[in-house]
């Protein structure tokens, strides 16, 4: 009884790996064809098509929309202009990120919000006393991401919008022949991208105009494995994978707050109270214990390991989601939970977290590597993230 | 005869307890024998052909709290015991509409979804909490309960021991767990849940064998249990015994025979023999007089302590205590042989809703009510049934195409207005197969053979004093150190070399073994 998509109608037609996955309950190609390659290529190189309909999305209305979002996420949401998009995270009260995602401001008292995991209830408990209403349009809302270089011209093809005016993390309201979308210029991939939000009952009329017409464009409906190669690439975290949720956490070790996570710069502390807001100030006085940053594993030192056994450097087709120990000499001060190689980079790259003492910039680790069943550890350099960021991300 | 030989342990009954406790004497190498007064073993744990080719699980039919170490240490895999699993929990409304919860999370999150979206985001939240509290509270059930009052090192020992692992419960979580020793189930779960049927199926695992409603303070707790079950469910001991409860029992009996026990049917124990203060031995029913270091009684406290042994060998405040404690049945089971699968209104067809649990449980209100008969004497006349159609799960229960239903069903109290007999046994199994059919109309139909068994049949036929399934009420006066009686919760009693090991010990009733295990180490300690 999983569900498709309202995109499933094209989707499983189109799927001829027979290759899904579940998303928030949700069936999700991992690929459309048989190997997912091309469809990562298409993300760099001209347009890919991801149906990203299963993420939780809420429409927060009212007159107190913006306090009630103010006093839940860390971003300073009096600062969000209309038509604008922010990335933020929010917390528990000990600071913990609870779950992170994009919060557009549509009107002046009208927010969308889209999340990972459920927040309905959290939202809700959190407005008590506001004049605002949470309503959850997940599964009224269909979503696809169009990301690449050729994204922008397929789309001044096929809608009304204006889109060389529409800078990076705005949104826009627009129509494609008769069904009324709105345009916001974000992604998953960190490059130039829009993601398109419609009403499900034109989902599949939407579908067929946009492959139809970007054709030409070279428009190529991708799956998971893509997409998760190229938010690796930008250095984009995966809640669940990159970290734990505070509400799914076991134990309190397994959470991380936003300064372990990298994500310090979306904690707006000087904006006044927000739900985790005294912890979130200890913490930053204190400085964070971990620090979530990119590794490029040192293909010298990769050879070497590999050499032992009479071996190239053999490595994983896919990207890796799996917690794998990061040393400095004997000791472990680390883990990285995601990592592949990135075909635009050449490079073998991972994120992970890293002790705070050993996460400078430059700094030398190394993560452990399986060969021929034995555990073995190949250097890699700490660098920051994002590892990949063209120009016409922003441009 | 029996009575020239002399055994190092001698076990009055022969429930799944007084057989674990078997097993683990005679696998430190003694001399044991265990009498049971009926013709099989199993006590509430058993199978009975009672209608040819339908297998009942006459009484208990889940097992969820059997403990692993027990199954690893008696190898009980290897002697026959296999759990099959039991994945969803269907519960039919009145209005035709239904609640599940399936074995997966996304499928039980749209489910909940389409009754509450908010209930969808709690639910999660709410397993967490739970799953950390059981697994705060799990290892107690697992040791001999330290008394809080004693200075002996032992208990202290073990008293700090669970401190420190409270320690490492959040300070969230342990405010939880107060609610969760003091507040009714259905008052911790309105704190939580909106959706009634939800509320009220959670609930129910609070009042199970208990003389409570879900508004009675202290039910709160039982919830907890259900969750154990769920951490040992990752080991998949959770589930369905293939050929029903008695399988369980008849693993045990088959590991603790092939360690030496010595086990006889048919054998009811009349009287504890006493000597000089001591318990040496037992007299069968056919006067038979049986000779041993060590008696052990698997029987309730009640039993033990009021007949079994002469009353004036007993300090009177412990035979008092044993007077005070809470005993009172309040279920019974209602057994069916099918010709056919039952067709419910809210899920017409076959199904794997029918390979899982079915809980009446429409509201909070319904299970009170059901309560309130019984609190004045009557049987539900809308009872709360938690139902299982054991042939889905092991098709070996019923000829092909055939099917038995096993109807676990609250209240029946045993001090029934009036008192129990034949009548009332059937006027019981009518309200619950007229209940039932509302949901099932086809219900009537399909019996071939119906199997009533009331608080008074449990007393009776199976030695359960007033019919109650665990031996005494899993209330928190008569828990843990207080459980059979205050300084006798170490499975030792006032009366030199007698045990007990029966669910009227710590931890409890339920298919779990622990106190025959733990009974069994103790007295491997004194001698
Ligand atoms: C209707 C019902 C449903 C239940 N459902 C479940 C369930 O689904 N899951 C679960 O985990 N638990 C369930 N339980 C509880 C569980 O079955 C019991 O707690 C457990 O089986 C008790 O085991 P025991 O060995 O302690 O005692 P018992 O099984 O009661 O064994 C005592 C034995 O002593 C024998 N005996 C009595 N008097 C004498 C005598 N004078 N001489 C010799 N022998 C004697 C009896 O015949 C019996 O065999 C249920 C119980 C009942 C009654």
């Amino acid at each position: 009884m999983l569900r498709g998509t309202p995109f499933h109608a094209r989707t499983a037609p189109l799927c001829q790996a027979q290759n899904w996955r579940r998303w928030a309950g949700y069936l999700a190609a991992s690929s459309y064809e048989l190997t997912h390659e091309r469809e990562y290529y298409a993300v760099r190189t001209s347009a890919a098509l991801f149906d990203v309909s299963p993420l939780h999305k809420y429409l927060i209305r009212g007159s107190d929309a913006e306090r009630l979002l103010n006093r839940v996420v860390t971003r300073d949401v009096t600062k969000c202009a209309v038509r604008q998009v922010m990335y933020t995270t929010w917390c528990d009260e000990a600071g913990k990120a609870m779950d992170d995602g994009t919060l557009q401001r549509l009107d002046e008292d009208v927010f969308r919000l889209t999340t990972n995991l459920p927040n309905l209830r959290w939202l809700s408990d959190s407005s008590a006393g506001l004049r605002v209403t949470v309503d959850d349009v997940s599964d009224s809302t269909a979503a696809l991401a169009l990301q690449g270089p050729n994204s922008r011209e397929i789309l001044k093809n096929i809608s009304d919008a204006e889109l060389d005016e529409l800078k990076f993390f705005r949104l826009t309201y627009a129509r494609v022949g008769d069904i009324p979308v709105t345009i916001s210029r974000t992604g998953y991939t960190g490059d130039l991208g829009y993601e398109i939000w419609v009403d499900s009952q034109h989902a599949v009329r939407l579908w067929d105009v946009l492959l139809d017409s970007g054709e030409r464009y070279g428009i190529t409906p991708a799956g998971i494995l893509a997409l998760d190669v190229a938010r690796i690439e930008a250095g984009l975290l995966l809640p669940g994978v990159d970290y734990i949720p505070a509400h799914r956490a076991i134990i309190d070790s397994r959470k991380s707050s936003p300064f372990e996570l990298g994500l310090g710069w979306t904690v707006k502390l000087e904006k006044g109270p927000f739900v985790g807001r005294a912890a979130l100030l200890d913490e930053w006085r204190r400085g964070p214990a971990w620090q979530l940053k990119g590794l490029e594993i040192q293909w010298g030192s990769l050879e070497a390991v590999y050499r032992e056994f009479g071996l190239p450097p053999e490595l994983p087709s896919f990207a890796w989601r799996t917690s794998v120990p990061v040393y400095v000499h004997r000791r472990q001060i680390g883990y990285a939970t995601s990592g592949c190689w990135s075909p635009t980079l050449k490079k073998y790259i991972a994120l992970a977290h890293l002790r705070s003492a050993y996460a400078a910039q430059g700094g030398e680790v190394a993560m452990e590597v399986t060969v021929e069943h034995e555990r073995k550890r190949a250097l890699a350099r700490v660098v920051d993230t994002p590892f990949f960021e063209p120009e016409r991300k922003r441009a | 005869m029996g009575a020239a030989k002399r055994y190092d342990a001698v076990i009055i009954g022969g429930g799944h307890n007084g057989l674990v406790n078997a097993a683990y004497l005679a696998r430190a190498g003694k001399r044991v024998l265990v009498l049971e007064r009926r013709h099989v073993l199993g006590g509430s744990t058993v199978t009975e052909e009672i209608y040819p080719g339908f297998k009942y699980s006459v009484l208990s039919y889940v097992v969820s709290l059997l403990r692993p170490e027990i199954i690893r240490e008696l190898e009980l895999p290897k002697h026959g015991l296999e759990i099959l699993p039991l994945e969803s929990t269907l519960t039919p409304l009145p209005d035709g509409d239904y609640l599940v919860r399936w074995a997966d999370h996304d499928q039980t999150r749209r489910e909940l979804y389409r009754h509450s979206p908010r209930d969808a985001d709690t639910y999660d939240d709410f397993g967490k909490l739970m799953y950390q509290l059981a697994f705060a509270v799990k290892p107690i059930l697992g040791i001999v309960p330290p008394d809080p009052t004693s200075l002996s090192p032992r208990d202290l020992l073990s008293l700090a021991r669970i401190g420190k692992h409270f320690q490492n419960l959040g300070a969230e979580q342990f405010y939880a767990l107060c609610k969760l020793l003091t507040m009714s189930s259905a008052d911790f779960l309105d704190e939580w849940f909106e959706y009634e049927p939800l509320k009220a199926t959670m609930s129910a695992s609070g009042i199970i064998g208990t003389f409570l409603g879900p508004r009675s303070p202290g039910t709160a707790y039982v919830l907890l249990h259900h969750y154990m079950g769920e951490i040992d469910g990752v080991f998949r001991a959770w589930g369905f015994p293939r050929g029903g409860a008695g399988a369980v029992a008849d693993a045990i009996a088959a590991a603790a025979g092939r360690l030496g026990a010595e086990i006889r049917t048919e054998a009811a124990v009349q009287q504890v023999i006493v000597k000089n203060g001591r318990a040496v031995g037992v007299a069968l029913d056919s006067g038979e007089e049986i000779r041993a270091r060590k008696v052990v009684s698997a029987v309730d406290p009640k039993l033990t302590f009021l007949k079994l042994v002469e009353p004036r060998e007993l300090p009177s405040d412990f035979v008092d205590a044993i007077r005070r404690y809470k005993i009172r049945g309040s279920s019974g089971k209602v057994n069916l042989a099918l010709d056919d699968l039952p067709n419910l209104t809210c899920l017409p067809g076959r199904g794997p809703h029918l390979r899982g649990a079915i809980s009446i449980s429409p509201s909070i209100g319904y299970l009170e009510r059901a309560y309130d008969d019984a609190k004045y004497g009557n049987f539900s006349r809308r009872p709360y049934m938690d139902i299982i159609i054991p042939s889905m799960i092991d098709p070996g229960m019923a000829p092909p195409g055939k099917h038995v239903m096993s109807i676990f069903v609250q209240y029946a109290p045993f001090a029934l207005e009036g008192g129990w007999n034949d009548e009332r046994r059937e006027a019981f199994g009518d309200v619950v197969i007229d209940t039932l059919s509302e949901y099932a109309p086809n219900l009537k139909d399909l019996i071939l053979h119906r199997w009533v068994v009331t608080p008074w049949d449990m007393q009776e036929e199976y030695g359960l004093t007033e019919g109650n399934i665990f031996h005494g009420e899993l209330a928190l006066h008569q828990l843990l150190f207080m459980r059979p009686a205050p300084r006798w919760a170490d499975y030792r009693t006032p009366l030199k070399n007698l045990y007990q090991c029966g669910s009227g010990t710590h931890p409890g009733g339920g298919i779990s073994g622990t106190s025959g295990r733990l009974a069994a180490l103790e007295m491997l300690r004194d001698s």
